[in-house]
């Protein structure tokens, strides 16, 4: 490419050494652009995110009320230790983690599956990528609200559907794990499509030439896809783990209404409460803002645990494949 | 974290083939590569999943037009009925439907118009201008994508209740305006699609940093513009926990809020909360029938780059 270096130099991402002088251009205004292109955005970032964030920690230390919201009482750790010995906290913690795997593995596992099929010429292919987007676009609202009466007790169709198999009806919304499972179920409709379409881009960008030479030595249609695919696709799965690791922390509509008229203590032995709910109960339902900034800052703890870890679990296996590739 | 540079596909339409004629041998075909023709076994299983994905939108529709006794029949109805324009009127009027459509299509708009100036703007600094602490600052913006905003409900209402601004719009539009997903997206978009000699030449040409965001970077920057405001509209159309806190029933309640409230116990008649579901819906879904093919292909370009 023929440019001159400062046009050349941002192609190399987020390297300051690459460049030399760069589009800082001669104008008056140049050295300000840069900034004043990001202004709009970061002043709002500030005021609505970083701010936010920093300042749960701070309210998470006092004793708010929702009915006076501008008192706030220094009470130290108090909350916290509330938090410790609240059966209801550990509870939500539990569903969190059950609920959470049960929507994201079930989810990402349709969603290859469905890649995979979508990967195929076809006819109508536009049609199937956008039906199978079509459930993203319908709002946690509306969605939970059918899936309430499909997995309603008496007169649902998914017990109906069952009934026909000659399996006894299921108490979807009183059980532990069958109300789970009926949440998760919500879940897993709304965003397997969404997951289905970002693999099937990854699967379009796998290289031609890797299956080809696969082919060339023989390997069956199975062992391409464990030895070509899925390695070519980790960043992807790992990528969309994250994401749905994400959203399952934050898990709050559905089971806010599969309840119905019950409030936000997700079923009546709290059988489905979710931490994100149970963050809402705290503030919204019993007006201890104070203790819902405590949830809060312990979901933010234990999602940076996890991010470690998962970083950890990555250069992991980074080093042990660099270490086979070495040894070859 | 190194940010690999996006492919430049154009939106909903698959990888372009190579041009090379395949003679038609009795061999299978390589799993990748050129993409397998699908059999019967693939149009069979895709027909499976068309149904599973449609049919609770479908089916929310036969019951929005049925009554109460009829929904409460084993099996349950499968086609619709006549109560439909009943259902929808009372769903309207009990939910204030008319209002929320209403506020919820201004903030939609508005959270997606803003959401795209100032994505571009900032991901245009990001892609093509280099400056003291862009390093620092794109790590900042990618760190943000990944800190769910639920965690800032508390002090975003506290900050909402000393600025009076319960029950206002601005209350849910100026936090969702923070998408840090937005400028990613645009900065990719950019690297590759806006050539830097572009912007250069606007610069010699004396052309003042105004000058060249409007006439040099928008141009340039529109086909992933209209698809992040799409992508944004669609998500501020559904946002939930947020306006749930900050937006009450009586005030000015979003769709998502009156349907909330319609589903905990505001109406219990169940045709009547399918009404007003599949009221709440269809605006997004005649999105989705116009705009599908550039949503889809959004997403499949947004989202491959971790």
């Amino acid at each position: 490419m023929n440019a001159p270096p400062a046009a050349a130099a941002p192609v190399s991402a987020g390297d300051p050494a690459a460049g030399g002088p760069a589009a800082r251009g001669s104008g008056p205004d140049g050295r300000w652009t840069p900034y004043a292109c990001l202004a709009p955005f970061f002043v709002l970032f500030l005021a609505f995110g970083l701010f936010p964030l920093l300042y749960t920690g701070w309210a998470a230390l006092h004793r708010v009320e929702l009915t006076s919201p501008t008192r706030m009482e220094w009470v130290g750790l108090r909350n916290f230790s509330r938090l410790a010995v609240d059966e209801f906290f550990w509870n939500a913690l539990r569903n969190t983690v059950t609920i959470g795997l049960l929507s994201t593995v079930p989810q990402l596992l349709a969603a290859l599956g469905i890649a995979h099929l979508l990967h195929h010429r076809l006819r109508g292919s536009t049609f199937f990528r956008v039906v199978v987007l079509t459930p993203y676009a319908t709002s946690v609202a509306a969605a939970t609200l059918v899936f309430v009466l499909l997995f309603g007790r008496d007169h649902g169709m998914v017990n109906w559907l069952l009934g026909l198999a000659g399996i006894d009806p299921v108490d979807w919304q009183n059980g532990r794990w069958s109300s789970q499972v009926a949440v998760s179920t919500i879940v897993v409709w709304r965003w397997t499509g969404y997951n289905a379409l970002i693999y099937l881009a990854a699967l379009q960008s796998v290289p031609p030439e890797l299956y080809e030479s696969a082919e060339l030595d023989g390997a069956s249609r199975w062992r391409q896809f464990v030895h070509v695919t899925v390695p070519s696709l980790r960043p992807t799965i790992l990528f969309t783990c994250v994401v749905a690791t994400i959203g399952a922390t934050q898990l709050f509509g559905e089971p806010l209404l599969f309840n119905g008229g019950a409030g936000a203590t997700g079923g009546a032995d709290h059988q489905f409460q979710t931490l994100g709910l149970y963050l809402y109960e705290q503030g919204w339902v019993n007006f201890h803002l104070g203790r819902a900034a405590a949830v809060a800052w312990t979901m933010f703890l234990l999602l940076a645990l996890l991010a470690l870890a998962a970083g950890l679990a990555v250069r992991l296996s980074r080093a042990r494949s660099a270490a086979r590739e070495g040894g070859r | 974290m190194r940010v690999p540079p996006m492919p430049r596909t154009r939106p909903g339409r698959s990888r372009p083939h190579t041009g090379r004629p395949r003679p038609h041998t009795g061999r299978p075909r390589p799993y990748g590569g050129r993409p397998r023709r699908g059999g019967a076994l693939t149009y069979a299983v895709l027909a499976c999943v068309t149904a599973v994905s449609l049919f609770p939108l479908l089916w929310t529709a036969v019951a929005a037009s049925s009554d109460t006794t009829r929904l409460a029949r084993t099996p349950p109805p499968l086609w619709f009925d006549g109560h439909l324009a009943g259902n929808l009127s009372t769903a309207w009027a009990d939910a204030d439907l008319g209002a929320a459509l209403c506020n919820t299509a201004f903030v939609a708009g508005t959270v997606a118009a803003g959401t795209v100036l100032f994505s571009t703007l900032a991901g245009f600094a990001f892609a093509k201008l280099r400056f003291r602490g862009r390093r620092a600052l794109l790590l900042v913006v990618v760190g943000a994508m990944a800190v769910p905003p639920q965690l800032s409900a508390v002090p975003l209402y506290l900050l909402v209740a000393r600025l009076g601004w319960a029950d206002r719009l601005q209350a849910v539009i100026l936090p969702a305006l923070v998408s840090a997903f937005g400028v990613f997206f645009m900065r990719q978009y950019l690297l590759g699609a806006l050539p830097g000699e572009l912007v250069e030449a606007a610069r010699v040409d004396g052309a003042g940093a105004g000058r060249i965001v409007w006439h040099v970077v928008f141009p340039a920057a529109r086909p992933a513009m209209a698809v992040l405001a799409m992508l944004t509209f669609v998500m501020a159309w559904n946002d939930f926990l947020w306006p749930v806190i900050a937006l009450t029933q009586s005030g000015n309640p979003t769709v998502q809020v009156a349907l909330t409230g319609l589903g905990r116990g505001y109406v219990p008649d169940q045709a009547v909360i399918m009404a007003g579901a599949l009221l709440g819906t269809l605006p997004l879904l005649l999105v989705f029938v116009v705009f599908g093919r550039q949503i889809v292909g959004g997403i499949m370009r947004g989202a491959v780059k971790g």
